[in-house]
């Protein structure tokens, strides 16, 4: 029983430290300090040298170290770059189970029976870590995974059977329960030993069922199995070729076999992908990669245009590749349960935006994959701001704006006909000068004739305006300053025209 | 059947309407039988008609966009509002719609008038290869606008109008030329004809409405000229039917 349980855990030190290096560059040898809810939870070697403990408030860390580098807490961070140090660890044994980020436990007996004992095992595993992720790591083996932590921390080989002698010394604050600890330390009770010490059944009725678990691991009698994780599985596929090919047909005929592939191996999962990562790698070590964002499952064919698509602009664009491609990756980015085929869930509707699915996307291999775009409305002022054209199958996300209230936006009924610019034109009064605007927003002569394009003039009947636009004055390339207008012209036609910096332009037709 | 071949040969004593029933019932035609003339006030036949905003329906011979037809738009002033009025109820209602080759297609007044959006896919280049688009869209889409960069060949016009058919979708030509280069085919031709804004004064106001005036012109159940007053748009971007002032119906008639 005692070999059953006997832990081994791997902790890195400093682990939110580690990890603000891996993602956000931040170097870790400097003073650094991560803070959660104004409290110093974790800190760099040369940190604490200069007196920053776990706990201490911000001002207080900082006037202690005045160079200190201040992060804000993410335990998403966390958990995301201590995947690679668990894969790694995984790679030796078996059965990983992630205690926290930064700590996680694992059998003992397999890796030192195939290694020849435990403290080898241990070496191997600190060494496989280091070189595949840089990251210093430390190795404990105690019985259960509670005395196993602090064993790793501690860096110590507890061996079998010492485990309740070796937490007999350790302070009691360990125990993490702030208000247990902070209540025997008061009754006079310091090390785990001394609380492993009192009868069970008493400290079970005067503190309670919590306190009576922490009793158990205090003496070292932790039986909790470990909580194996299972790895998540692979699902993107690789083809690599003998030859590199160098035509975007011959990829494309390659791809229908690796998508077909791709597709049995979703489909054993019973997930279907929504967007898939297509990555060309040329014998050179050339890469693209793109990800393709598609409503449901992606067919064989689909998958192979999308690659003729991108390989493409990638084969006959200014940046081409030095050498045939020599491997192609499908990878699914984002995957969803799929039981199997849905015809037309909302019935007749289905069926009908799926024909129109399938006719969109022909044209798209017809003419590409940007020649076809649907509309969606955002927030602006112009008619022209307000749209926003995105490819066919792309996220039709809308930006978020469109309920806000925009000062000075053009009203409805919005123009017919919005040509994609501006198109020139001249704006004069009948002696034939150019009607301006004051800083005062006034016009300058009253505007009679106008001429579109270089077309013959036409007269004014009705106007209005000048309606004073500033746009992203703080953004130096990006301000748009001006006034806007509505013209009502003889031929029945009405028109918005914009004048910017003295120049004029037709923005739309009121067709 | 003799009964059906004496009606035929004696077309000036058609028989009462019961008479008529009782003929079609005992010769075992019923449901596939119907009067030739007129309009269908049977209500919408979903499989073959799309619906149109009911101020354009007088413009149509069936009442609604019959599938497998070609509809003609030119581009007068006034002719952009009167394409996505046309588009309008069809796509509230469901369809798909698409729109080749028009880059200058005012998106924020399409959704005004009601076409929905996240059903309207716009190929605004479609290039030299645009008739193999549109007949590739045919074959999915309800509704299919296309604006011919030139004059249309018969071949091209033809093979086009036999897709749409077989395929029961609506092709809605944008005519941009003159009038003699009209397509050729198309059953149905809607023509804005005077067009008067509201709203500007000199300096103040801002545009508000419009009053439009819509011919309809066509081959076959169409061919009499029809003839419609709306506002289009109005305030809020949509259209309402107008009755005509007399000022108006007198620079009508000038303009026609």
């Amino acid at each position: 029983m005692a070999d059953h349980s006997r832990t081994l855990v791997v902790w890195c030190p400093d682990w939110p430290v580690a990890a603000a290096e891996i993602v956000a560059g931040v170097p870790a040898h400097g003073p650094v300090a991560v803070f959660a809810a104004n409290r110093v939870i974790a800190c760099s070697t040369a940190a604490r040298a200069e007196g920053v403990r776990r706990g201490l408030r911000k001002r207080e860390a900082q006037s202690r170290c005045p160079q200190l580098v201040v992060v804000a807490d993410d335990p998403d961070r966390d958990a995301r770059a201590f995947e690679p140090v668990v894969v790694a660890v995984e790679q030796l044994a078996p059965g990983v189970e992630v205690v926290r980020p930064g700590a996680c436990a694992l059998a003992a007996r397999g890796p030192a029976g195939y290694f020849g004992g435990v403290e080898l095992a241990a070496e191997r595993i600190v060494e496989q870590v280091a070189q595949t992720c840089a990251v210093e790591c430390q190795v404990g083996v105690a019985d259960g995974v509670f005395a196993a932590v602090l064993a790793a921390k501690a860096g110590r080989l507890v061996p079998p059977g010492g485990t309740a002698a070796f937490l007999a010394e350790l302070d009691i604050s360990t125990l993490d329960r702030p208000q247990l600890t902070d209540l025997l330390r008061r009754l006079g009770i310091g090390t785990l030993g001394a609380f492993a010490a009192l009868p069970a059944t008493d400290v079970l009725a005067r503190f309670g069922f919590d306190a009576a678990y922490a009793h158990r691991l205090a003496g070292g009698r932790d039986t909790r199995p470990l909580a194996v994780r299972q790895p998540p599985p692979d699902l993107e596929v690789t083809e690599t070729f003998d030859e590199p090919l160098d035509r975007v047909d011959a990829a494309a005929f390659a791809a229908r076999a690796l998508a077909r592939r791709f597709h049995e191996r979703l489909a054993g999962f019973g997930l279907a992908c929504t967007r898939l990562g297509i990555e060309a790698v040329t014998a050179h070590g050339e890469e693209l990669h793109r990800i393709w964002r598609h409503d449901g499952l992606l067919t064989e064919p689909a998958i192979a245009d999308r690659v003729r698509w991108q390989l493409d602009g990638w084969l006959t664009g200014s940046t081409r590749p030095t050498a045939g491609i020599l491997r192609l990756r499908l990878v699914p980015e984002e995957v969803v349960t799929h039981a199997g085929l849905q015809p037309g869930l909302w019935g007749e509707a289905g069926e009908q935006s799926a024909r129109a699915h399938r006719a969109l996307a022909r044209v798209q291999g017809i003419l590409g994959p940007d020649a076809v775009v649907t509309a969606v409305l955002g927030g602006g002022r112009s008619p022209a701001d307000r749209v926003r054209y995105v490819p066919w199958g792309d996220d039709r996300t809308s930006p978020g704006d469109v309920g806000q209230p925009w000062p000075g936006h053009l009203p409805a009924p919005a123009p017919a006909v919005v040509p994609p610019q501006p198109l020139p034109a001249v704006v004069y009064d009948s002696r034939g000068v150019l009607v301006g605007a004051t800083a005062r927003l006034e016009v300058t002569t009253t505007p009679e004739w106008i001429v579109v394009d270089r077309a013959t003039p036409v007269e004014i009947t009705s106007w209005a305006g000048p309606w004073p636009f500033d746009e992203r004055w703080w953004a130096a390339g990006e301000a748009q300053r001006g006034a806007r207008f509505q013209f009502c012209l003889a031929d029945g036609r009405a028109v918005l025209a914009v004048l910017r910096a003295g120049h004029w332009a037709v923005e739309a037709f009121y067709d | 059947m003799a009964n059906i071949v004496a009606l035929r040969r004696r077309p000036a004593s058609a028989p009462a309407r019961a008479d008529l029933a009782e003929l079609i019932r005992s010769t075992g035609l019923t449901g596939l039988v119907r009067q030739a003339s007129g309009h269908s006030d049977a209500g919408w036949d979903a499989d073959r008609l799309l619906p149109v905003v009911p101020e354009l329906r007088p413009l149509l011979s069936a009442g609604g966009l019959r599938r497998g037809t070609i509809v003609g738009v030119t581009l007068t002033p006034g002719g952009s509002s009167v394409l996505l009025a046309l588009l309008a109820e069809a796509s509230r209602a469901g369809s798909w719609c698409a729109v080749v080759g028009v880059p200058t297609l005012g998106v924020v007044a399409a959704a005004e008038m009601g076409i929905e959006l996240s059903r309207l896919a716009l190929i605004p280049n479609p290039g030299p290869e645009w008739p193999s688009v549109v007949a590739a869209l045919l074959d999915g889409v309800d509704i299919v606008v296309a604006a011919p960069p030139g004059p249309v060949a018969t071949t091209v016009a033809g093979r086009l109008a036999a897709r749409a058919r077989q395929r029961g979708g609506v092709l809605v030509v944008v005519e941009t030329g003159p009038a003699s280069a009209r397509c050729p085919g198309a059953d149905v031709t809607l023509e804005a004809v005077h067009s008067e804004w509201e709203g500007l004064g000199s300096g103040r106001g801002r545009l508000t409405r419009r009053q439009l005036t819509v011919h309809a012109r066509g081959r076959g159940a169409a061919a009499r000229r029809r003839q419609v007053q709306l506002w289009l748009p109005t305030v809020s971007g949509g259209l309402e039917a107008a009755p005509a002032s007399a000022g108006y119906l007198a620079a009508v008639q000038e303009a026609v």
